[in-house]
This record gives C-alpha cells, structure tokens and sequence, in this order.
C-alpha cells in the first residue's frame, strides 16, 4: 500500500490551493458577513474546470479521477467552507448522478454545460417532513400524456436559487408491500430553472456556509418532457441513496478541508501570541492539543482519499459499493472538523469568538458538516447496517 | 505560427533566500518554481495561440527535475515541452546557458522566440539576448505588449518612465516581463494530459552547431565570488491628496524622519 501522492496529484493540489489563497480566500469573510453567493468565483472555477473535474472529457469535463475532485473541495474548504459545498453539491449531486444514470442524450445535453461552469447543479430531496425517512416525501409526479406533473416542495436546497439543473426525487407510484402495507416508489427527474410552476421560497439564514444558497423550491403543477426522467421509473430511491453516498465523499472532503484550515490558522497563531513572556506554543497544553488535531484530520484524510478511491474503482466499471467507505469518511471528517475547529476556537482565545478570525467562522461552518447529506447518526445507521446484516 | 518559449526552473524567493556554507544557493530548502517573467512569456505565448492559432514548445535547460515546469507549461495549454539536460552542461553561466539553448533551438522550427527578461536567482537578463545573438535574430527586449501585425510583431518595450514601440520582422525573440499579463492557472485535465505526455529529452549530443568550449562550468567565463540576497526596497506608500495637503503630508514625513 502506498500513501504518497504521485506528482500529477501534488501539481494537481497545488493549483487548487494557489487558487483558493489567490481567489477564495480574500473573500471568504466578505461571503460569510454578507451571505454572498461568489458568483464571480464560481465563474472563474467553472473556466478553469473545478466544476467539472470528475466528468469525462467527451462530456466537456476534465477527465480527472474522483481523488482531484476530493483535492479540489478540500483545498477550498481550507479557506471558505461556502466554495467547497458549491462545488460539491454542483459535481457530486447533479453532475454524477447524470453521469451514472443519465441516457447518452441527457449526458450530452447537460453535461458540458455543467462541466464548465455555464450551469450550476443542484440535488432535491429533503422536505419539511422528509430528512432521514425518505417515505416522509410528499413531493408527487404523475404521468400525463408526453408529460410528468409535479407538485410539492423541497427544503434546504444547497445552489437552490442560483443552479440552472435539478435533479429531484418525486414520488411517481405506490404499491403495497408483502405485509400490505403502503409504500412509496420514487423516480429521479431532471428539472431546469424556469419551467412554468417552478418557483423558489425562501432563502434559509444559516448558522455557517452562509454564503451558499439555501433555498426551498416549490414545484406547482410543474409539467416537464416524459424523457426528464433519469434513470428507471421507481428506481428514484437506490438512485438518491447513491448520489448521497457519492455526496458523502464530497462533504467529507469540506469537513477535512476546515479541519485543516483551522488547524494551520491555530499553528501559526499559537506561536505569535505571547503570554507568560513566551508563545503560547511552548505550553504544553498548547503542543498536546495541537498533536490531537493534526493526528485526527491525517486520519480522517486518510478515511476520505480511502473513499475516493473506492469511488475511483466504480467509475472505472468495477463493480464495487463504496457506501461504508463514503459514510465512515463522512462520520469521522465531519466529527473531526467540529472537535477541532471549536479546539481551534479555544486555542484563539477571546481572539478565536472575534468574526474578523478564520477559526470563528471555520467553527460555524464545520457544524453543517454532521448534518447534511445524512447526520452522523445516519451515517452510523449505515456503517452498522453493513456490520449487522 | 511556431512560438518557442524558454523557462527555467527557479527556487522560489519570496519567502527569503536561503545559502549554503560555502555561499551557493541551498536550491533543496527552497521550493523550485517556474521563473515568473518566462511564465509571464508562456502567457503571451498562450494569448497568442488563443488569438491567432499557434504551436507552443517550451524549452528549458536543467536537472532532470526542470521537467516539472515544462509539465506545468503543458497543464496551462503549452503543445510540447523539450527538456535538455547532460551533466557536461551542468555549472553553466549565461555565456553557456545561451549557448546551450541556441544549440537546442536550431534543431526547431520557430517564428518567434520568447524568454523571460531575467530569472530571479541570477537576474542577469543576459540569456535571451545572447541567444539572439547566437541565432542571428532580431531581439525586442522588456516586453509589455505584443501584438502580431502580418510577418511582423510589434511590442511595447518597457522603460523606468516610458516605453518604446518597436516593430520587428518574424523570426524574432522577445523577452518578457512578469507585468506582461497575468498567467492563466493549469486546468486539472491539462495536469492530467500533461503528465501522461511525452517530454522530449536532449542532451550535449543533440545540440546543433555548438562548440564543447562554451559549454558547462568549462565554458563559463563567469566565475562567482560570492552571492547574496538583493535589498529590497519598501512597498513604499501612495496616498491620494490635493496639492496643498501633499505638502503638508510630506513635509510632515520629512520632519518625522528627521530629514528637515
């Protein structure tokens, strides 16, 4: 087994993180103050392919593995927890289900366009009575002649208002099961900005990533082409369960990056700030701390490039579940970015509670992390389920 | 159109210069990058393709490692990169280096050449006019901005106060200013492709028309005494006043340092 990078993924983190020092991180206190969707960044991403990284170069992308991508969130989440959601709910929630699941038309169609930057992608499944239990969504599509009818709503929309493609999870059938009992089966749809009854509610004030759009989008007899759907009609939920998986992977990677941001900010703040006549990087408490954060993020790094990998290998057609992997790097990226940004808090001081620190808004933004794309307790569900079964 | 550009593999100074015992550069404890006026060279370069359609080879002299940056030239779009490199052309001055790179060059096909004005560990500004010299071409150097008008460029050449426009019939060579432009970022598929690519690598035995006397440490006539790192000068201040104020403000500046 080898750790080490090869020199195409040392080049490769070195351009993201040359980008996210020049052009994320002068902004990402503005973004957090203002609530400020970087558009201009994400533009700029776009033409530089960070937004399509993973997408095959016959569909506009950058041919890269799984690995640049993971690369890619991570050295921005470094300096802005908002970019890093962006790209990866763009890539990972819209992009590859499309990918994966799309006919060749529907890959040609949206793929390029995604790839560069032209469009922004967004994923729908949660709804206010829907989270974790799935069989909670309302959100209905019915068939009507060359046409699919929805109605409902979705919440907590990462890129809602400012993405162009959607894929949304409806409910399209109900069937009994063996026990006689009721249950919902659900198909995938892509669904464009602007189609008649498609409109967006509100926007969510958030405690961190508040420079990401977070949108409820609302679908009122909003009729799209029959050939909208992706994937399978009735095969929308293994569909969402595996772009989550894939998702997974993505925040884990956000979750590593503000881990490690705040650990480098703590690093070089622990040895300027002086008290007792010296830094206070010669106490001890202060070195022991330091030691348990850099050896949980080198863990949790090394639990999430474990992930994409694995992913690496599906894409390539071999036929393997990456789910536990995604999931455990999920769980403990996310656990880890929360202990140590609020470490990284306490390490500051009075400092680390001042907005004008990193850490602070590092720590509002690490908390998301072990809620969205499945809670920690989700993610435990699923390792457990694989250890139980 | 054929475009050539010369990079050279430098260690990086903004972080302070780091020497060995014996005054040489310590080049291990300093991250190697590409020369930022050849970047901003390549840039123009790429512009260039961008606008009118062109074939970019990129150049370089040095340690097998140097390769790095003709993988990152071809990342940000460069066609080709061609490496030379022998340990006969290792300890080489700018009298050699030229010549190494004139001897290169004549195996290529090429209607503008296009260096850096100078690297930042050497900052002699000397290889790119040598080279001209060695290949008989036409030399436009401090390069602002170039434009192609037919079979000839016309470039703003850079001074302390003006610039001068000049124009020059193709093939020519341009030395480039890092305030040239400001180079694009490599695409993560261009890393890729670059990496998967083939760099072509040359050694003394395939330099045209040179002699082994201006070659190497032993065709160096340069011989250094000692190295140090430059003084830089201040940031300096800029402050937006009327006339009137300006005075006051300087005066006051001037009284504060004790000047008057």
């Amino acid at each position: 087994m080898d750790f080490t990078l090869s020199k195409k993924h040392e080049m490769a983190r070195q351009l993201f993180k040359d980008f996210a020092e020049t052009e994320v991180k002068p902004l990402a206190q503005e973004v957090d103050e203002t609530e400020h969707f970087p558009m201009d960044t994400v533009k700029k991403m776009g033409q530089y392919g960070f937004m399509g990284i993973p997408i095959p170069k016959e569909y506009g992308g950058q041919g890269c593995d799984i690995l640049s991508y993971v690369m890619c969130v991570e050295e921005l989440s470094k300096v802005c927890g908002t970019t890093g959601v962006i790209v990866s709910a763009h890539t990972s929630l819209c992009a590859d289900p499309i990918l994966t699941y799309g006919t060749e038309e529907q890959k040609k169609k949206y793929l390029p366009d995604l790839a560069s930057g032209k469009k922004i992608g967004a994923f729908g499944l949660t709804e206010p009575g829907a989270g974790t239990d799935a069989q909670g969504v309302q959100t209905k599509a019915v068939l009507d002649g060359e046409e699919w009818v929805l109605n409902g709503s979705k919440c907590f929309i990462t890129n809602g208002e400012v993405a162009d493609i959607y894929i949304i999870i409806a409910y399209t059938d109900v069937i009994e099961d063996k026990r006689g009992r009721k249950v919902k089966k659900f198909s995938a749809f892509i669904v464009e900005k602007g189609t008649p009854g498609f409109s967006f509610g509100t926007k969510e004030k958030k405690m961190g990533i508040r420079g990401s759009s977070t949108y409820e989008l609302i679908f009122q007899d909003c009729r799209i082409p029959k050939d909208a759907l992706l994937g399978p009609q009735g095969k929308g939920f293994p569909i969402a369960m595996h772009t989550l998986d894939g998702g997974r992977i993505g925040i884990a990677s956000q979750a590593l990056g503000l881990a490690e941001g705040a650990l480098e900010r703590t690093i070089e703040y622990t040895k300027e700030r002086k008290q007792f006549g010296r830094s206070i990087s010669a106490q001890q408490n202060t070195q022991f701390q330091l030691a348990d954060m850099a050896t949980k993020v080198e863990a949790a790094k090394n639990l999430v490039y474990k992930a994409a990998m694995k992913k690496q290998q599906f894409a390539e057609g071999q036929k393997v579940s990456y789910s536990v992997e995604a999931a455990m790097a999920k769980l403990y990226a996310a656990e880890v970015a929360m202990e140590v940004t609020t470490k990284a808090v306490q390490l500051h001081g009075g400092y680390g509670y001042i907005r004008e620190y990193d850490v602070e808004r590092m720590m509002r933004d690490a908390k998301i992390t072990e809620i969205y794309e499945g809670t920690s307790e989700v993610q435990r569900m699923v390792i457990s389920g694989s250890l139980l079964k | 159109m054929k475009i050539v550009v010369c990079v050279k593999q430098v260690p990086d100074t903004k972080g302070g210069v780091k020497f060995n015992p014996d005054g040489t550069l310590d080049r291990g404890a300093m991250l190697a990058i590409m020369n930022p006026d050849d970047k901003a060279g390549l840039e123009a370069a790429l512009r260039l393709k961008d606008e009118y359609g062109a074939e970019v080879t990129v150049l370089t002299m040095g340690l097998p490692k140097a390769e790095e940056v003709l993988r990152e030239a071809m990342a940000m779009g460069a066609d080709k990169g061609i490496l030379v490199t022998d340990r006969v052309l290792g300890g080489a001055d700018t009298w050699a280096t030229s010549t190494t790179l004139a001897g290169a060059l004549r195996n290529l096909e090429y209607d503008l050449i296009i260096t850096g004005r100078q690297a930042i560990d050497g900052d002699t500004a000397q290889v790119g006019p040598q080279i001209s010299e060695h290949l008989d071409l036409p030399v436009i150097s401090y390069a602002k901005d170039i434009k192609i008008e037919g079979d000839s460029v016309v470039v703003e050449r850079q001074y302390d106060d003006r610039y001068h426009i000049l124009k020059a019939k193709m093939p020519c060579l341009i030395t480039a200013l890092s305030e040239l432009n400001e180079p694009r970022y490599m695409t993560p598929g261009g890393i890729f492709d670059a990496y998967d690519a083939e760099i072509t690598v040359w050694g003394r035995k395939d330099l045209k028309d040179v002699d082994d006397a201006n070659l190497g440490l032993a065709g160096s006539p340069t011989k250094i005494a000692k190295a140090s790192d430059k003084v830089r000068k201040g940031a300096g201040e800029k402050v937006e006043l009327d006339a009137d104020e300006s005075v006051a403000y300087i005066m006051g500046k001037l009284k504060e340092k004790h000047v008057i």
